[in-house]
């Protein structure tokens, strides 16, 4: 166990490597346009262009240049400089990133609460009116994009509501748990379901396909056959096998996760990172974009190993390949 | 023979004339590497599929090779096809050395050598045709094309009893038998001199065995094929081997022409096999004195030293345990009949009465009574 | 299978093997894939989404016929008939038949080309995401070893990349275009489909039919395309068509961030960016884009899962991971 921690935490690191490499070229090597101008921002003065020019190295070679990068990275953990705000990107990213993390976990819960119910609640009588809603739930979720659901929520349950005097969703922003939990939860109820749904849908699917796979086996027939009520048999025996596929999805899809954040922060506008970043591209901030980016990378990656991790300790398979 | 080169039936030269040795196998060894670590793997154990074993087979005769699950038998047939490089030793086909030729040089003996599998449902690709599966070897070495190669192809079909109207479907819409026939067809396209028959009829029905055997002893006789035959059914062995080898663990225990090793097997695992052997008559059943060895086949990432058998022969002795005993006659048997065994049965012997001089229990594993091994946890 | 059944029986009648079925019978063997369309053919539901898909083509293809037909250029302003005295957009009916936008251009003109640019950004950027899949996912199977090793690994690079944020670095860097959307889509979706090529090329590799053409003497790249594609197709096929929703959703995504094909031409996804300002009042502007997103999505997912039923109806839940 201990060597498959290590090889994939070793992995792990390679993946960051080339991920920041990819990162570095892609801003200091092959973006067009004076390399300083780009992460001057707006209202660039000449001063800032010269002392953007020191800080990077940018008049060295591009190998100085990259081995200043990831000193910098790696030993201080900096991130940039952004001019537009006068803060180090680090400095934004951990302001703006509990918004995002409540999102997140919020959200996951949501959409492991809806969408394995759902699909054990599919598999169990399958072709059944109960597995035919569940299937086109399922179907239609994975068919809405993020933002038209997050924006179909606002104008139902905010707008409308609102008109017909029940207001009861605020229409955006954010407010941090420790000001005030309540309002912390009412803003983030919309929120949480426009992103778990699309992941629900596609977990549900999941796990009915599995559970279903997985009560088809000999091994049910024979928990049956013993006289064990129906609900020990679903789940006792047949959930835990059929959980282990779920369980890598929930790697796979930190991706997606991130993804599906940034795009209903800014339906919403909650403030997280991942408005920061899209807020970035609109004004040109390139430090925000070049930090947030390393940032996430960095957060994939580790989740991706406490994942597999997971996984091995799940499936003892996997730690002996 | 007169002065000149001889030549086949399908126009090519014959080196060997009926009777000689067509295919000769040296020392063949195959071991399969298990690799293991962090980053750079580096191999921890080997699996020693193939021990040491020599082998000639003659011009126009059936070898039988027979043992059980995990002997080597299935690994040795791949070698001498060319499928697995062989870690040492040495193969010589038809007068030239093929050990481990390159891709390029093999590709001529390739139509030499063609090997027939055991799972008909396996050995053909479900998403081709029938007659682009068995016109593969007349496409791969570019012997016929279009109009002429469907015309070989329906030759070949009608000769292994297909229809050849049948060219067009796809192996599902055939029964298990006809498929091992498109694969006995694909495997004599090119008119191979040595055919490898890897189980061909293990995984069909009684009825439909004797049917394929037949098919290929008609075939045997109509284009002088010589056959490695391998099976670990002994009477279908007995049925159409000349000469016949059993294995054990990666190596050859007994080898010789098939009434005699059937006759008067010299070596316990060659009678303890054949003890096992359903016999049709009850009351020969009922007289007969079964062999039983105890335990399980020992696992060939860890052979047991000398004799392979010794953990389980009821004849086992010290020397056993210490060497490895050669591969030559016994007792007043003829040159051909061989034994590698340090104390051969003679005849009359019933080797269900011996008791072994050597501690067995250690040997295998988790064999026998003594558990004191396992709860100790060593 | 039934139809062995019926030669088997039919083969006893006739005196077993050797002696087969007359020629009545079908002599051309119908190919796996002809069987999978004669079942496609019977779920309805799976053919009304093929409909709604060709109809989908044929509007992108006719786009500009379609607009003249209804005389509203997708980016002409009608400032007077189309805006009500207000200043917000007027609604469905009467001037525009789906109403007109915040600046008072026609929302069905500007739909009907919206299909052009996710049709094309979605099919290209699936076509190109599958075939550096497959080549990769081929490559990696067959071949074993430190081929595998480089190649899985450059797989799970690719897959660890957060892709919506280095797509908008990507696009921040270089300006948005159609060309950037179509890369960005690729780049990111490759990997997906190479894994899952690699997975079905690993069991495939095991089969004896392999075994038996390498002993036959064929070469790598021969056992590759005559062996071992024919049976990735079906594979392919439903991934693909259950790929194509992701990449057209992706652009959409990318499109309402601001970061895809470049106003004023009309995508869906810009679309519905446009009309955050307005749709509380004007729902239309924000309703019919999404509608007509929304259905592409559906209708592709649907026909993906229908594929995958009639392709191959036991393996149905193996392929459920996306």
């Amino acid at each position: 166990m201990g060597r498959f921690i290590v090889r994939r935490a070793l992995f792990g690191v390679v993946v960051l490597a080339i991920i920041s490499f990819a990162v570095f070229i892609l801003f200091f090597v092959v973006a067009p346009g004076d390399k300083a101008a780009n992460f001057c921002g707006k209202g660039c003065t000449p001063e800032r262009l010269a002392q953007i020019n020191k800080l990077y190295h940018l008049d060295q070679s591009w190998i100085s240049q990259y081995w200043l990068y990831v000193k910098r990275l790696v030993l201080h953990g900096d991130l940039g400089y952004s001019f537009n705000n006068q803060q180090p990107v680090r400095a934004i990213i951990f302001d703006r990133a509990p918004a995002t993390a409540s999102l997140a976990l919020g959200a996951a819960v949501v959409w492991l609460s809806l969408g394995i119910p759902i699909g054990i609640l599919a598999a169990t009588k399958p072709r059944s009116l109960r597995d035919r809603a569940a299937t086109t739930f399922a179907l239609a979720g994975l068919s809405i994009p993020t933002f038209v659901l997050g924006l179909l929520f606002l104008y139902l349950f905010f707008y409308q509501l609102t008109i017909h005097g029940a207001a009861f969703f605020p229409g955006n922003g954010y407010v941090p748990l420790t000001q005030n939990p309540w309002e912390w939860m009412k803003h983030l109820i919309l929120p949480w379901f426009t992103l778990a749904v699309v992941s629900a849908a596609s977990y549900s699917r999941i796990t009915r396909g599995s559970l279903l796979e997985v009560l088809g086996e000999d091994y049910i027939r024979t928990a049956r056959a013993k006289g064990l009520s129906e609900r020990r048999v679903i789940y006792r025996h047949g959930l835990r096998s059929a959980l282990t596929p779920v369980v890598t999805l929930l790697g796979i899809d930190v991706g997606t996760l991130l993804g599906g954040a940034i795009v209903t922060e800014a339906v919403f506008g909650l403030g997280g990172i991942g408005q920061t970043a899209v807020t970035a591209v609109v004004n040109g901030d390139l430090p925000i974009i070049f930090g947030t980016v390393l940032f996430a990378a960095f957060f994939i990656v580790v989740a991706n190993i406490l994942v597999d991790i997971a996984y091995a300790l799940l499936d003892a398979r996997v730690r002996l390949a | 023979m007169t002065a000149q080169q001889a030549v086949d039936h399908a126009g090519r030269d014959i080196n060997t004339q009926a009777g000689d040795v067509l295919l000769k196998v040296e020392g063949a060894v195959k071991n399969f590497p298990i690799k293991q670590g962090i980053i750079f793997q580096k191999e921890v154990a080997r699996v020693h599929a193939v021990s040491g074993v020599d082998l000639e087979v003659r011009s126009g005769e059936t070898l039988g090779l027979v043992g059980e699950t995990g002997c080597g038998k299935s690994t040795l047939a791949r070698l001498i096809a060319g499928l697995y490089p062989m870690t040492s030793g040495r193969i010589t086909f038809d007068g030239s050395d093929i050990t481990n030729l390159p891709r390029k040089k093999m590709r001529p003996f390739r139509r030499d050598i063609q090997m027939i599998f055991q799972d008909p449902y396996g050995s053909l690709n479900p998403r081709r045709r029938v007659g682009s599966i068995i016109g593969d070897p007349f496409d791969i070495h570019g012997v016929a094309d279009g109009a002429e190669r469907k015309k070989r192809v329906q030759e070949l079909m009608e000769v292994v009893g297909l229809n050849p109207e049948h060219f067009n479907r796809f192996p599902a819409e055939f029964s298990g038998g006809q498929r091992q026939r498109i694969g006995v067809a694909r495997a004599l396209a090119l008119r191979p001199k040595l055919i490898i028959c890897d189980e061909p009829v293990s995984a069909l029905d009684v009825s439909i065995q004797a049917q394929v055997i037949n098919l290929l002893d008609d075939l045997q006789n109509e284009f002088g094929l010589t056959y490695i035959f391998i099976a670990h059914d002994l009477s279908v062995v007995r049925h159409v081997s000349d000469r016949v080898a059993v294995m054990y663990l990666g190596k050859i225990m007994e080898f010789g022409p098939v009434d005699d090793l059937y006759g008067l097997p010299r070596h316990p695992y060659t009678n303890a096999l054949l003890s096992a052997v359903p016999v049709p008559d009850p009351d020969r059943a009922d007289t007969r004195e079964r062999v039983i060895l105890r335990g399980d086949v020992p696992s060939p990432v860890n052979p047991p030293s000398g004799c392979p058998f010794h953990p389980r022969c009821p004849k086992a002795q010290d020397i056993c345990v210490e060497q490895m005993p050669p591969l030559e006659p016994v007792f007043d048997d003829p040159p051909e009949h061989r034994v590698a065994c340090h104390f051969p049965v003679p005849e009359g012997e019933d080797i269900s009465q011996c008791t072994p001089g050597i501690d067995q229990s250690g040997t295998g594993p988790l064999v026998g009574a003594d558990l004191s091994a396992v709860a100790t946890g060593s | 299978m039934t139809v062995i059944a019926a030669d088997e029986v039919a083969q006893q009648k006739a005196g077993g093997p050797g002696h087969d079925i007359p020629p009545q019978k079908a002599i051309e063997g119908r190919t796996p894939l002809q069987l999978a369309w004669a079942r496609l053919k019977k779920d309805r539901v799976s053919i009304a989404c093929l409909i709604v898909i060709i109809v989908l083509v044929l509007v992108a293809i006719f786009a500009n016929q379609l607009t003249s037909l209804i005389g509203h250029p997708p980016n002409e302003q009608y400032r007077d008939k189309g805006l009500a005295p207000n200043g917000l957009p007027v609604g469905p009916g009467g001037f525009f038949l789906l109403g007109g936008d915040d600046v008072g251009r026609d929302i069905l003109s500007r739909i009907i080309h919206g299909t052009r640019v996710s049709l094309l950004v979605g099919v290209v950027a699936t076509a190109l995401a599958v075939l550096i899949g497959v080549s990769v996912g081929t490559m990696a199977g067959y071949f074993g070893g430190r081929v595998d090793t480089v190649l899985s690994r450059t797989m799970d690079v690719f897959l660890s990349f957060p892709f919506l944020l280095f797509a908008i670095s990507l696009v921040s860097v270089f300006s948005p275009s159609v060309r950037i959307s179509i890369f960005v889509i690729a780049f990111f979706t490759w990997a997906n489909v190479g894994r899952i090529v690699r997975g079905q090329v690993l069991s495939i590799r095991e089969k004896e039919y392999v075994e038996a053409a390498r002993s036959l003497g064929a070469g790598d790249f021969r056992i590759m395309v005559v062996d071992v594609l024919p049976n990735l197709v079906a594979p392919i096929l439903v991934y693909s068509t259950l790929l194509i929703p992701t990449a057209i959703v992706f652009e959409a995504t990318l499109s309402f961030l601001g970061l895809g094909v470049p106003i004023p031409t009309p995508t869906w996804g810009n679309m519905i960016s446009e009309s955050q300002g307005t749709y509380l009042q004007a729902p239309g502007f924000l309703i019919f884009p999404s509608l007509a997103l929304f259905i592409t999505t559906l209708a592709f997912n649907l026909l993906g899962d229908g594929l995958r039923d009639a392709l191959d109806p036991r393996a149905a839940r193996v392929l459920a991971r996306k």
